[in-house]
């Protein structure tokens, strides 16, 4: 079932699979126009969903994106920067290239498209954007030094944003997914991920259905009195 | 073609005088002032207007322009001082095909 013309549209970053791509299938089911991309193509369809392939640091491919939503829809109403790449390693052995294109996908990606949806928000006053974080801040995981950097490097970036652009009627705000089963954790020890689980409140992996509750919470309209917020799950 | 950005300008900052208290003196043209010592502007003013500025070049002239700069915000050395430093700032991007 396509969406009916005044329905929500929803840009969601790194779609192709995991955390992404169950929300897009989230939102469109709830009728949102459902805007995605990713840096290779997905591997299935979705009616009121559409892709773009885009590296989300790259600031041309970011405008172009912005430029087909602007053309097609006028405005986007809801952002959720979840692109993101992680390599666990100590910090001792982990070379420049890496904290670099951790850096660049993580929070430059997440900078950009703040920034160009911010514009098209700020011409109807409204907008809500949701940035993911991690768990792997407020737990200080060894081995993801990196990864957590830049995580909270997003968070500082929402909550200064949040305010820059409150008067324009847009929220920022930051879910903390703990790990999930994604691809993103699959390369991390089995003993690793114990371990993490049994530090949390809640004594167990999250669901995307976790995540996508928090982030529901955050685009409702009535939200609109909830910004700079980082929401940890699993009980941080 | 400063003229065809002078005359978008002029355009966005009369939509934008709709919205606002203390209003661009348009009259004054090229002169006029937008942020910085004698700019009319709040940061949010500026952001407002240079958006509008970026989305009308882009459906008018098909170019992509980021308006953005370091010295944005600066009192003395911001190129949005005045409605003509801004055309003058827009003109240089075009032409370097940013």
């Amino acid at each position: 079932m396509e969406p009916k013309l005044d329905a929500p549209v929803t840009l969601i970053t790194g779609t192709r699979k995991g955390i992404g791509k169950f929300l897009a299938h989230h939102y469109a089911q709830q009728g949102h126009h459902v805007v995605g991309c990713s840096r290779e193509a997905v591997d299935w369809a979705l009616d009121g969903y559409e892709h773009y392939l885009a590296d989300v640091s790259d600031e041309s491919a970011v405008k172009d994106i912005f430029s087909a939503i602007r053309k097609k829809y006028r405005r986007v109403d809801h952002l959720i920067n979840n692109a993101g790449i992680a390599s666990m390693n100590h910090t001792i052995l982990t070379p420049q290239s890496t904290v670099r294109k951790i850096l660049s996908t993580n929070f430059v990606g997440t900078f950009l498209f703040c920034r160009e949806a911010a514009k098209l928000m700020e011409r109807h006053r409204y907008g809500r954007i949701v940035n993911l974080g991690t768990v792997a801040v407020p737990l200080r995981l060894e081995g993801e030094a990196i990864y957590a950097a830049s995580k909270n490097a997003i968070v500082a970036f929402t909550q200064v944003l949040a305010r820059e652009v409150a008067d324009l009627g847009i929220t920022c705000n930051v879910v903390g997914p703990t790990p999930i089963e994604t691809d993103l954790i699959r390369s991390v020890p089995r003993q690793k991920i114990d371990r993490i689980v049994n530090s949390l409140a809640i004594r167990r992996l999250g669901k995307f259905e976790d995540v996508a509750n928090v982030i529901d919470f955050f685009l409702k309209p009535e939200s609109s009195y909830i910004t700079g917020q980082v929401i940890y799950l699993g009980g941080v | 073609m400063n003229d065809k950005i002078l005359a978008l300008i002029i355009a966005a900052a009369n939509d934008l005088n709709q919205k606002l208290e203390n209003k661009i003196p348009i009259d004054r043209g090229v002169d006029a002032p937008l942020y910085g010592q004698e700019g009319v502007l709040d940061s949010l003013g500026l952001v407002s207007l240079l958006v509008s500025v970026e989305q009308s070049i882009e459906d008018q002239h098909h170019v992509k322009l980021t308006l953005a700069d370091e010295r944005a915000m600066s009192q003395k050395r911001s190129p949005f001082q005045t409605i003509g430093s801004l055309v003058e700032y827009v003109a240089r991007l075009m032409r370097n095909g940013a």
